[in-house]
């Protein structure tokens, strides 16, 4: 006999109860606290906070806890935290030449004003498994030396003063904001670049990768990566002049892209840029590549109908909390849609057979 | 849950809304985009028809939530929750005391009144997705009332397999002018789409409103030798012994013996009660 799904609740409840006991794990083994995720888990700290588009340390090492180390649902608790905080104003725009820099590298001139700071990368480490992190040894101290004082120019300018470069347009207007008003296409360079900084990390380095190998190839340099914290100013109108917020570490990436010139623009290197919060090198990087593929109109280059040079594909499938909600609705129940397949499937293959057999019989 | 507005979002929020479903309701079947808000549940799992809600349930209403038909689904339950803790509000199993009416992928049997709204969660807002999957398009299709492409897409499905092979989503023209997709409902429910109580449409992932007003003409693609046929499976059902009602199959036992029940639980349960 038929008994009809009821309990939902309480399963849902009792659902709810399991995670939680498997989220804190092991309970002979010590809790981890937000702190330690913090100071320890940062780069994971650093995506949460760029995906999340929301700035806040602590919260997005929360997020991560709460979310049992999966960052895409990390990323999701930020997002939905967020939307519902209140605006009270927009910040000034930040200044990435005043960044204290704590890596700063090119890789188009071997050394310029500011040197190369290598910074605290992996780059250079050799990927074997230190097991003494195992055994709890505590990291040795770094040798310390006075910080630079003063702005770190960027390299693109010094091939701007001889306009072997493009210059950008100084635009006047505030970006329109992803968050508060439905994307549309053409969408303009600022919301591609929003929908880009918050875009999930492996999308955007595998369309970065596509440009690449062939697919919209736009061939790139890093003409600059730097990573280092800057202030955040607000002018606050009853004040009449900008009061310093706080600061945030950036993580910026200028290419400099090989353009032998088309129609419109004469021979020039032309940029790619990638802006992301916290240190997070790979998606600055990977931002960049994309932004310069999705500017083949602005140059007046060909669509060779690569997936990296169609906005439209690249932000409407960039952003993880969307693509995740989408792919994984299909857990929900679905007996009402796949009821009226199933009798459609049946009467098509009846009279399939039934003309099949038609066949053999003649 | 002190901390959030009434139902949820904020004020601001939901007079942006208000404003997409008052736009919606003047161009019945035009996607109105908004700009849609990450809700604390998953996109795709009803984020739309949630922030519709939320702009339009008062204290005084009544809430109902159905998924495939039925008020006890987990995403259904999981829905009316979370209005029962933002918004405080009565809820209902029964279609008929309902106020305000969320459903995934149907349409309750029971006739809606003029002081009801229903509203749809809809996954892909737009019926020329699958035809042609680039929005600056698809706009520009809807702009210029070009519909053939998605005529020659039923007029294929006719010459391939003798009928129009689409038996849910089924797409249908609103008042003369737009070509709306209905939801995933069975085309079982299209001719409900006709209503006098109020329909309200919210994709939020896809960012977009729709509306069909009451009383607004509603009509199911077709061709005048191929007519529109709102099929369904040919059993009564078990439970009630309904005739007119939407099936759903259930296989009971290790030999897939299959059973015919209500998928509309309310409609069901109310029938079972009357004859007893």
């Amino acid at each position: 006999m038929y008994v009809a799904v009821k309990g939902g609740e309480r399963a849902i409840d009792n659902a709810h109860a399991w995670l939680a006991e498997e989220r804190r794990g092991d309970r002979a083994v010590a809790e981890m606290s937000v702190a330690q995720i913090r100071e320890q888990l940062s780069l994971a700290v650093n995506r949460v906070m760029a995906e999340g588009s929301l700035y806040d340390p602590d919260l997005a090492a929360l997020a991560i806890k709460q979310a049992r180390g999966d960052m895409i649902e990390a990323v999701f608790l930020i997002r939905a935290y967020r939307t519902t905080l209140p605006r009270f104003g927009a910040s000034e725009p930040i200044d990435t030449g005043a960044m204290t820099c704590d890596r700063r590298i090119s890789a188009t001139f071997k050394d310029a004003p500011g040197g190369q700071i290598l910074g605290p990368t992996f780059d250079y480490t050799h990927r074997l498994i230190d097991f003494a992190l195992a055994a709890e040894g505590d990291a040795p101290d770094a040798p310390q030396t006075t910080p630079q004082t003063g702005k770190t120019p960027h390299i693109t300018e010094f091939l701007a003063r001889e306009d072997l470069i493009q210059t950008e347009p100084a635009g006047t207007e505030t970006p329109r904001d992803l968050t508060r008003e439905p994307l549309d296409f053409p969408a303009d360079r600022a919301l591609k670049l929003q929908a880009l900084t918050r875009g999930d990390e492996g999308f955007v380095l595998s369309m970065a990768y596509s440009t690449q190998r062939g697919y919209g190839r736009n061939h790139p340099f890093v003409g600059e990566l730097r990573v280092g914290q800057l202030p955040v100013e607000m002018e606050i109108p009853e004040l009449g002049f900008a009061i310093e917020l706080g600061d945030i570490t950036v993580t910026e990436c200028e290419t400099v892209n090989q353009f032998t010139g088309s129609k419109t623009e004469p021979p020039q290197f032309t940029r790619g840029y990638g802006l992301v919060f916290g240190h997070t090198e790979r998606k600055a990087i990977s931002m960049a590549l994309v932004d310069r593929a999705m500017r083949w109109q602005e140059l007046g280059e060909d669509n060779v109908g690569a997936p990296a040079q169609d906005e439209e594909f690249v932000l409407s499938h960039s952003d993880n909390v969307q693509a995740t909600g989408f792919l994984e609705h299909i857990k929900l129940p679905h007996y009402v849609d796949f009821q009226s397949e199933l009798e459609l499937i049946r009467r098509l293959r009846a009279e399939a057979m039934a003309t099949r057999a038609q066949e053999a019989a003649e | 849950m002190t901390d959030y507005n009434f139902a949820y979002l904020d004020e601001q929020t939901k007079r942006m809304i208000r404003r997409a479903l008052l736009k919606g309701v003047a161009i019945p079947g035009y996607q109105v985009p908004f700009a849609s808000r990450e809700m604390p549940m998953p996109y795709g799992w009803g984020t739309g028809g949630v922030q519709v809600s939320a702009a339009c349930l008062t204290p005084d209403d009544r809430f109902k939530v159905i998924d495939q038909g039925a008020d006890d689904t987990t995403n259904a339950v999981s829905i009316r929750k979370f209005f029962e803790k933002t918004a405080g509000v009565a809820v209902t199993e029964k279609t008929s005391e309902a106020t305000v009416i969320q459903t995934r992928h149907r349409i309750p049997e029971t006739v809606l009144s003029e002081e009801q709204i229903l509203v749809y969660q809809v996954p892909i807002p737009e019926p020329l997705r699958f035809l042609e999957p680039k929005e600056t398009e698809t706009r520009k299709m809807h702009a210029l009332e070009e519909y053939g492409l998605m005529h020659v897409k039923l007029y294929e499905d006719i010459a391939r397999h003798g009928e129009i092979a689409t038996a849910y989503a089924y797409p249908v023209k609103v008042e003369e002018r737009y070509v709306m997709d209905p939801s995933p409902i069975p085309k079982f429910d299209n001719p409900k789409l006709e209503s006098a109580a109020l329909q309200l449409f919210g994709a939020g992932r896809e960012q977009r409103i729709y509306a069909v007003p009451p009383y607004t003409r509603v009509v199911s693609l077709d061709f005048d030798d191929h007519p529109f046929d709102p099929s369904k499976a040919d059993h009564p059902c078990a439970l009630c012994g309904a005739e007119d009602s939407y099936l759903d199959e259930v296989i009971v036992d290790d030999t897939g013996r299959r059973m015919f029940v209500c998928s509309d639980t309310d409609f069901c349960a109310g029938r079972r009660e009357d004859a007893a």
